[in-house]
């Protein structure tokens, strides 16, 4: 390496507020190929409801490109990340994806957090024959019924979520369940697999789905209470998540009932106060496995780096990053449909994997398989970032189920 | 059952309360100025910021006053500055300026105080529950109920027994007179604009302790601000009092029976009040055109 | 209420000295626009919603410019226009004149239906009662899981193949294509629209935003013609919608929004309300902001609002307006 400390990330990336609107970015200029740095072009919502998610998602993209481009970079190109906020607006989030590729010509798409979007830029990718991996966006059809070549997801499916909880939550409480979720597609598919699984171990439940920006839990909290259950689901999103732990513990319902849900994820955990810090979670990546050393040097020298303790969603993009390089490396070049063929069933190295199973790409529907933390939430010990304990780590595969049973048909172009 | 539906009811009430602090700051200033105020929500976010910060020096007490008064000469300010500058000309100027405002307005709070939510802490005493049978009634609602019954009690004391008030009710049915008789309608109008911020502010600490804050806390409660508004008629703040309670207790109720549909009935009624009674509840006729 | 203070309008000059000479130069660029465009760092996606928003903001401007109402809720016919279009694909069938029929029916119809409740409303309370219509439409396609896809949007539809009868044009993968297909809709509502503001119809209606009043001592029919005027702009605005779900093979509910529809508002007023290619200008002029600030700086929503904010206070006229001014003088 001749140059190690080239500016890896384009000024867009950088630019924290907008002083210099005066200098727009002229379109690239293309030299050599063998000059010519790899580009990875991410799409998240850096506006909107899921900001925060996606603040950290670009956070640990950044991250991982500068530690690239410290070691080799990808094929002995340096990476340069180009970031597009989609504005949790699947129209601005497919047009976003569009000038990426269209006119910044980057190698491969990265994102969205929100699902809805994530899905409608699939539209393109495939379109344009594009290697997309969608780091965060949850919803099942995008490694099911939907799943396409060319992408690849990290984050688990809401099945796999929701199957990795429930016989952890059956096996402290008892199998008397009642969910709150909201009313569209995500909370929706999320609520059924919780009840396929509960019906499985023989549980009784009761469920009710609410807008998804409802603030207010007291009438359905009421009900819950004359439910009696064993366990109350929280699977609201974001905001409406936090309002209804709020209100559950102000309800002093916490003495009577536990508390759970498949994700609280560490951006939201840090925005409730300490006595909502409370429940049964899945974590798809948890910082603190002591046991295992690369998952230490991570943690001590990502926060050198950022003075920040990074969650799941910093993992996420890390992966998606390091997959890329994974994908050229193996099949030698930057191309999308040999790329996609070289990450099936690749096995993530332990300093990208981090945790102490394996991890992989099941080919059949390009979902990362990896372990599901499965613990208790409370408020921070010693660490502020110290708010979950590991109770028991289910595998992918076991979460997952077979491949047969998510619906995806994988059809690779001729 | 019933016991379900009086419980529903009294949490309406409560959650109305809310729409209604919301409402009456933007009906008062509409009234006046015949402006819609779209920043609305964002000066309800910005004083919840306010009080964010001051909690620490001030206590949550002090920060509950002194918050909503910083908000109230922010709101003095920016229409000083700018909303002034567009009451002579074509409504799409002010709705085009106050909605980039809101949008300056997240924009920066986002800035400022990150995109993550913020928990704000509440005294011990509030975030207990009324009792074991009221268990969904924390002292904190009572206490947002009494200080929203404090404030619209003072509001309307103000506009109905002050001099200023006096001239804004006036203001409200006849500005022109109102100049002729020697009122500066400007300063009259800052001033109100000034309360109509001050109420946003309020419920906006309140709306802190309650749900925590976030850039975009104000957004979800514009709209059901513009129903009661609506639905107790234009021009009419007893009006929009009634139309903010009338429908939070709407989609309480409706939570009892169809728990998905307790957004959509609000949208429910304000069309059936706009098909039967179009100039609202209270709503004087003419008062719409 | 205090009329004195509400509807004194900017003065403006409808009768540009060059009407021709702006509409030349439009059609000039927008015909080469696949040529310079890339050349400029655009790409064709790009233009392609130039045109489609400019579609919807002249559509607009029928009722804010040319009537002299102010909708706030129009984005809710755009987005019923592009739902109607995507449903059409989905379920009916794959055509695209099909699919845009559909949009225009949906968004303009509901626009129809909703226009009899408030034609008798003006000013601020028009755009209020508009706005809260917008998101009761919203709220039903946001909500209605089953048949919109709800909050992820509908999706699973994509764009037909044009069949002329004797020749088949691809406008599926064809992005080029593409644009001339929208450029040729466009073309062909906008002459239409050309040609309504200059039958007597649209001389009444301007009749009727310059002093509502003596109108109506004319005899005019006011509410009558201004729910027309409020059907006909759904209607184009719908249609426009219907050409976004063909440009993205997708419906959103955001299309939906009232954010979108204060976008349509300010496009219009940027460009300049009172000019017929206004609306377009600003269309472009904002997009092309919108796509450059949001890709160099996260905070592109203050910059956003910042041009809302410059716009009303220093510039109502709009660039075109100012410029049609300049040259008139």
């Amino acid at each position: 390496m001749t140059t190690p400390t080239l500016p890896a990330l384009r000024r867009r990336t950088l630019l924290k507020s907008g002083l210099a609107v005066t200098v727009l970015s002229a379109p690239p200029i293309v030299s050599a190929r063998g000059e010519t740095p790899v580009r990875i072009g991410m799409v998240n919502p850096l506006t909107g409801i899921l900001s925060a998610l996606a603040a950290s998602e670009v956070e640990g993209a950044r991250y991982a490109v500068e530690r690239l481009n410290k070691k080799n970079g990808i094929l002995g190109r340096q990476v340069e990340l180009l970031v597009e906020d989609s504005a949790n607006d699947v129209g601005t989030g497919v047009q976003k994806t569009r000038k990426l590729i269209e006119r910044d010509k980057v190698d491969v798409i990265v994102g969205d957090v929100n699902s809805g979007i994530a899905y409608a830029m699939m539209g393109v990718t495939n379109e344009l024959k594009v290697f997309h991996i969608v780091p965060g966006g949850h919803t099942d059809p995008i490694t099911g019924v939907d799943c396409k070549w060319n992408t690849f997801r990290i984050c688990n499916t809401t099945s796999m979520d929701a199957a990795a909880v429930t016989g952890e939550l059956v096996r402290r409480f008892g199998k008397r369940f009642f969910f709150i979720s909201p009313d569209y597609a995500y909370g929706q598919t999320l609520q059924n697999n919780f009840i396929r699984n509960l019906k499985a171990l023989g549980g009784e439940f009761q469920a009710e789905l609410l807008p998804i920006n409802t603030s207010d839990f007291s009438a359905t909290l009421i009900k819950a209470k004359a439910y009696k259950p064993n366990v109350l689901l929280n699977n609201m999103g974001g905001l409406a998540q936090i309002n209804c732990m709020k209100q559950f513990t102000q309800f002093g319902m916490q003495k009577e009932m536990a508390l759970g849900g498949a994700l609280f994820e560490l951006e939201s955990v840090r925005a409730v106060p300490a006595d909502a810090q409370a429940g049964t979670w899945a974590m798809e990546w948890w910082w603190d496995q002591p046991n295992v050393p690369e998952v230490v040097s991570y943690v001590a020298d990502f926060r050198k780096a950022t003075g920040k303790t990074p969650s799941a969603r910093h993992w996420f993009a890390l992966v998606a990053i390091e997959s890329v390089r994974l994908a050229a490396e193996k099949a030698k070049t930057m191309d999308g449909p040999k790329m996609a063929l070289a990450l099936e069933g690749l096995e993530l190295p332990p300093e990208v994997a981090l945790s102490a199973g394996k991890a992989y790409y099941r080919a059949g529907d390009h979902q990362l398989m990896s372990d599901i933390f499965v613990g208790d939430m409370h408020p921070p010990k010693g660490n502020p970032d110290n708010v979950f304990t590991i109770g028991s780590i289910v595998t992918g595969e076991k979460a997952a189920g077979p491949v047969e049973a998510t619906g995806c048909k994988m059809v690779h172009p001729a | 059952m019933l016991q379900l539906v009086l419980f529903n009811v009294t949490n309406g009430l409560i959650i109305g309360a809310f729409y209604v602090l919301m409402a009456l700051g933007l009906s008062l200033i509409l009234n006046l100025s015949n402006v819609i105020n779209f920043a609305h929500g964002n000066f309800l976010a910005l004083g919840g910021y306010i009080a964010y910060i001051l909690v620490p020096f001030l206590g949550f007490w002090g920060a509950l006053i002194v918050a909503p008064l910083i908000t109230a000469v922010f709101g003095f300010v920016i229409e000083r500055l700018m909303i002034r500058r567009v009451y002579t000309r074509d409504p799409v100027y002010s709705l085009l300026l106050t909605f980039g405002l809101a949008f300056i307005m997240q924009d920066a709070c986002r800035y400022i105080w990150g995109p993550n939510g913020l928990p704000m802490t509440i005294p011990d005493s509030l975030s207990t529950p009324l009792s074991a049978d009221l268990f969904f009634i924390t002292w904190y609602r009572i206490f947002m109920v009494a200080i929203v019954i404090t404030a619209v009690t003072g509001l309307f004391a103000f506009l109905r027994f002050t001099r200023v008030g006096i001239r804004i009710r006036a203001g409200t049915l006849d500005l022109d007179t109102v100049a002729a008789l020697g009122v500066n309608v400007g300063m009259l109008r800052s001033m109100n604009f000034a309360v109509g911020s001050l109420l946003a502010g309020l419920a906006g600490v309140l709306a802190a302790g309650q749900v925590g804050l976030n850039p975009n806390m104000g957004d979800d409660l514009l709209m059901p601000s513009f129903i009661a508004i609506i639905v107790g008629g234009v021009g009419s703040l007893t009006g929009t009092l009634c139309g903010g309670l009338l429908i939070g207790v709407a989609g309480a109720l409706t939570t009892v029976v169809w728990p998905a549909a307790s957004e959509a009935v609000i949208y429910v009624i304000m069309l059936v009040v706009l098909v039967l009674r179009p100039r609202g509840l209270m709503g004087q006729e003419g008062m719409m055109s | 209420m205090n009329t004195a203070t509400t509807t004194t309008t900017v003065p403006m000059s409808t009768t540009p000295a060059r009407p021709w000479l702006t509409g030349v130069i439009i059609w000039a660029l927008l015909l080469s626009a696949p040529i310079w465009l890339p050349m400029l760092g655009g790409y064709t996606a790009l233009a392609g919603r130039v045109l489609v928003l400019g579609l919807a903001a002249m559509s607009f401007n029928l009722l804010l410019g040319f009537t002299g109402v102010m909708s706030f809720g129009h984005a809710a016919y755009f987005g019923l226009g592009a739902y109607g279009a995507g449903l059409t694909l989905k379920y009916l069938a794959a055509s695209t004149p099909l699919a845009i029929l559909g949009g225009v029916l949906l968004g303009g119809g509901l626009g129809t239906l909703f226009g009899l409740l408030i034609s008798q409303r003006r000013g601020v309370y028009f755009a209020m009662v508009t706005v809260a219509f917008g998101q009761i439409a919203f709220y039903i396609t946001y909500s209605w899981d089953s048949l919109t896809g709800g909050y992820d949007g509908l999706r699973g539809f994509a764009r037909a193949p044009l069949n002329l009868g004797f020749t088949t044009i691809d406008i599926t993968n064809n992005s080029t294509a593409f644009y001339y297909f929208l450029l040729i809709v466009f073309g062909v509502v906008t002459g239409l629209q050309a040609l309504l503001l200059a039958s007597p119809f649209g001389r009444t209606l301007v009749a009727i935003r310059e002093n509502e009043r003596r109108a109506r001592f004319l005899g005019i029919p006011i509410e009558r013609h201004i729910w027309m005027s409020f059907s006909i702009s759904c209607c184009f605005t719908a249609l426009a919608g219907a050409m976004y779900a063909l440009l993205n093979n997708f419906a959103d509910p955001m299309g939906l929004h009232y954010s979108l529809s204060g976008e349509i508002v300010i496009m219009t007023v940027m460009g300049g309300m009172r000019a017929f290619w206004g609306p377009l200008i600003g269309a472009a002029l904002f997009v092309v902001l919108q796509d450059y600030i949001s890709s160099m700086t996260v905070n592109w929503m203050s910059f956003v609002g910042m041009i809302f904010v410059l716009v009303v206070l220093f510039f109502p006229r709009g660039l075109l307006g100012m410029l049609q001014r300049g040259v008139g003088k």
